[in-house]
């Protein structure tokens, strides 16, 4: 899950590092009120989840209310690669001496804590990582005992942070590490970690994201991310527990598993089609469970066929046929379907499937067989005899 | 021979006497598994149709001696649980929970290297193991494979069934069916199966099936060009799946540039591995290699 650059620096500022006061805000008007409590200068930050604001204009600095109405104004609602600015971020200016970059993360192939210092921030890290490896200090950190402060303090020196505030940025980077561990973050990043002419370190930005697995350990961190950005199916297959992902094409696709489900999308794009969508009906195969996903599925508007693709081992191919009779007759979907069943009483699956001969449903055997049929559907094209 | 699970084993299930774990348990049991215990806090002295249950791991391993734990409790619990199995002595623990925490995974990773270097862990978030004809430890449909000279090992469940279906469907069977579960933290990687196969003399073929997100993959065709003198044929899901989104499980998600499918396919051609582009035309090449006749014909 993960936080818009306000929400981050609140998560920053709860365990002690330092971020300029600022307010998330929807309107010009309280942009206004904002900016004269926070003092001008103020920057206006739109707060979409993705890179590459400032060059798009949304990021702007404001001397007075007027330039503040002016840049508020255009940027609230602005589009950002497809995300909408829905609420700015108003923070009072801050003068820059340095631009230095700090990251914790998760390293899934060492399995242990990173932790990434450079005093090369402000740009993209991928390419100084490329560029200038030198300039990128990565430190493993023991999982088990935390990063130390003399840790920390080895990481600054050795990143070549200044002298005299080496000590500042050892405690930011203790601070994130502990924003890391005990929000239960993947990653928590900092770019730019600015250093001012009064020598203050300071979190410039944010790029958190947090596990969703552990978010029951921190009921005060459910209500974030960018959930009026968030795509309405997705949050409506969220709130229903349902793994949905909206995608751009126009077959929607159905499946019990994840890697199942993936492996359909490619076979389904290798075919000539494109996805609408992953979802992933998980092992349940009853009527009610399969009517929601159906539901779910058919709510994007852009789906013109769909492929149900089953292989059942524990789930049984006759009840998951059952329970796709009993959804059809409640909901009539108005798109062609196409029915793989495989695995376990697949023949008895697809025999119940053909006497209740649901109108514009297509059995298949075999999932390459199933992909070419739904994307000939989707096309407009006619197939082989329905179920 | 099989690796991992087989006639030796002794499987003891924390979380048995819940619905799903009462469920699966008698299901391995009824394949021939050797069940000799649960474990369940407070219901220790009961039992589930015959099988024992006891309060802790450690009571468990002094009157059944379990070498094989499964983990079936649910996510807030299972990484403790992994942990007791593992101070109970037992050698292997297989964690089929799914939804644990990153962090609770790398706690449970670290705790094993450091203090209990003699324990095993398959999973979390994994369908489990199965050695045809031998045993069945976790959730996999057994009915779809019989016992063979092809090693499995997978990321994803069902597209293991899938696949291995497809291998049996042509005549072959499976030395082991290994799943090391889709989580970001798994227990063991590819590698650790790998190596397990190559050194099982009934093994003469490992089906890698792999998906987007980390760097299991490209670790695996480093070690299958190193160590691996058997042919290995892989394949890789999730090549349509947009950056930053996760697809289903934990772990399966392209974060920037690392993790895609594209590289990860890249990766294994580079050191010599055929890689499928489709489940079919995996199981295809396998059946080639293995010179049995073509999937078309069977």
């Amino acid at each position: 899950m993960d936080l818009l650059e306000y929400q981050g620096k609140q998560l920053f500022a709860r365990h002690g590092l330092r971020v300029s006061s600022g307010e998330p805000v929807t309107s010009v008007e309280d942009a206004v009120a904002a900016a004269a409590a926070i003092g001008y200068p103020v920057v206006v930050k739109a707060q979409v989840l993705i890179g590459g604001r400032g060059k798009a204009g949304g990021v702007k600095l404001a001397a007075d209310e007027s330039e503040l109405r002016e840049h508020a104004g255009n940027i609230l609602g602005m589009d950002i690669k497809g995300h909408i600015v829905r609420k700015i971020w108003i923070e009072h200016a801050s003068d820059i001496a340095s631009e230095y970059y700090a990251s914790v993360l998760l390293d899934r192939s060492a399995k242990l804590p990173l932790v990434m210092f450079s005093t090369e921030g402000g740009v993209d890290i991928e390419e100084v990582a490329e560029k200038t490896p030198e300039k990128l200090i990565r430190h493993h950190v023991d999982a088990l005992q935390g990063l130390s402060r003399d840790e920390a303090l080895q990481i600054a020196t050795d990143g070549g942070a200044d002298a005299d505030i080496r000590e500042g940025v050892a405690d930011a980077l203790v601070a994130l590490y502990e924003v890391w561990l005990e929000e239960d973050a993947t990653l928590a990043e900092i770019n730019p970690l600015i250093v001012t002419p009064e020598r203050e370190v300071k979190a410039l930005d944010s790029k958190v994201s947090l596990d969703g697995n552990a978010l029951y350990r921190h009921p005060e961190n459910q209500g974030l991310s960018d959930s009026e950005n968030e795509d309405p199916i997705e949050r409506r297959a969220k709130e229903e527990g349902v793994q949905y992902v909206k995608l751009d094409g126009d077959i929607g696709i159905l499946g019990n598993g994840a890697g199942l489900v993936m492996s359909t999308l490619d076979v389904v794009a290798q075919a000539g089609g494109s996805p609408a969508n992953f979802l992933d009906a998980g092992g349940g195969s009853n009527a009610e469970k399969i009517k929601q996903a159906v539901d779910l599925l058919l709510a994007n508007d852009a789906v013109k066929a769909v492929l149900f693709n089953i292989f059942g081992g524990i789930t049984r191919c006759d009840e998951v046929a059952t329970g796709l009779i009993a959804a059809f007759a409640e909901i009539k979907p108005s798109v062609p379907f196409v029915v793989r069943l495989d695995g376990t009483n697949d023949v008895e699956g697809r025999r119940l499937l053909q006497e209740a001969a649901l109108p514009n449903v297509h059995a298949a055997k075999t999932m390459n067989e199933a992909a070419e049929m739904v994307v000939a559907l989707a096309a407009g094209k006619s197939v082989g005899a329905g179920a | 021979m099989a690796v991992l699970v087989d006639e030796n084993t002794r499987l003891c299930v924390a979380g048995m006497t819940g619905r799903e774990g009462s469920f699966h348990t008698l299901n391995n049991r009824n394949y021939g598994t050797n069940v000799v215990g649960g474990v369940t806090p407070g219901k220790g002295g009961q039992d589930v149709e015959g099988i024992p249950v006891f309060d802790s791991f450690e009571q468990a391993a002094a009157e059944a001696q379990p070498n094989t734990a499964m983990i079936f409790v649910p996510p807030r619990f299972a990484a403790d649980s992994i942990l007791e199995a593992a101070a109970a002595g037992v050698a292997l623990v297989i964690a089929i929970t799914e939804g644990i925490p990153a962090h609770d995974e790398l706690r449970v990773y670290n705790t094993l290297k450091r203090d209990y270097p003699g324990t095993r862990l398959i999973g979390p978030n994994c369908p489990g193991i199965l050695s045809p004809g031998r045993a069945n430890v976790g959730i996999i449909p057994a009915s779809f494979f019989k016992a063979g000279n092809v090693g499995v090992v997978s990321r994803s469940g069902t597209l293991t069934y899938q696949i291995g279906n497809e291998i049996a469907q042509a005549g072959f069977g499976c030395s082991s069916i290994v799943g090391i579960g889709g989580d970001p933290v798994p227990g063991s990687s590819f590698v650790d199966v790998l190596d397990l196969f190559e050194q099982d003399p009934e093994t003469e073929l490992v089906v890698l099936s792999g998906e987007i997100g980390g760097s299991a993959e490209e670790e695996a065709a480093q070690y299958i060009a190193e160590h691996m003198s058997k042919p290995v044929v892989a394949y890789i899901a999730g090549f349509t799946a947009p950056a930053g989104k996760q697809m289903g499980h934990a772990g399966a998600i392209v974060s920037g540039s690392a993790g895609t499918a594209a590289a990860k396919a890249q990766a294994l051609e580079a050191k010599g591995v055929r890689v499928g582009r489709t489940p079919t035309e995996t199981a295809s090449i396998a059946v080639e290699v293995l010179g049995g006749a073509s999937l078309a014909a069977s």
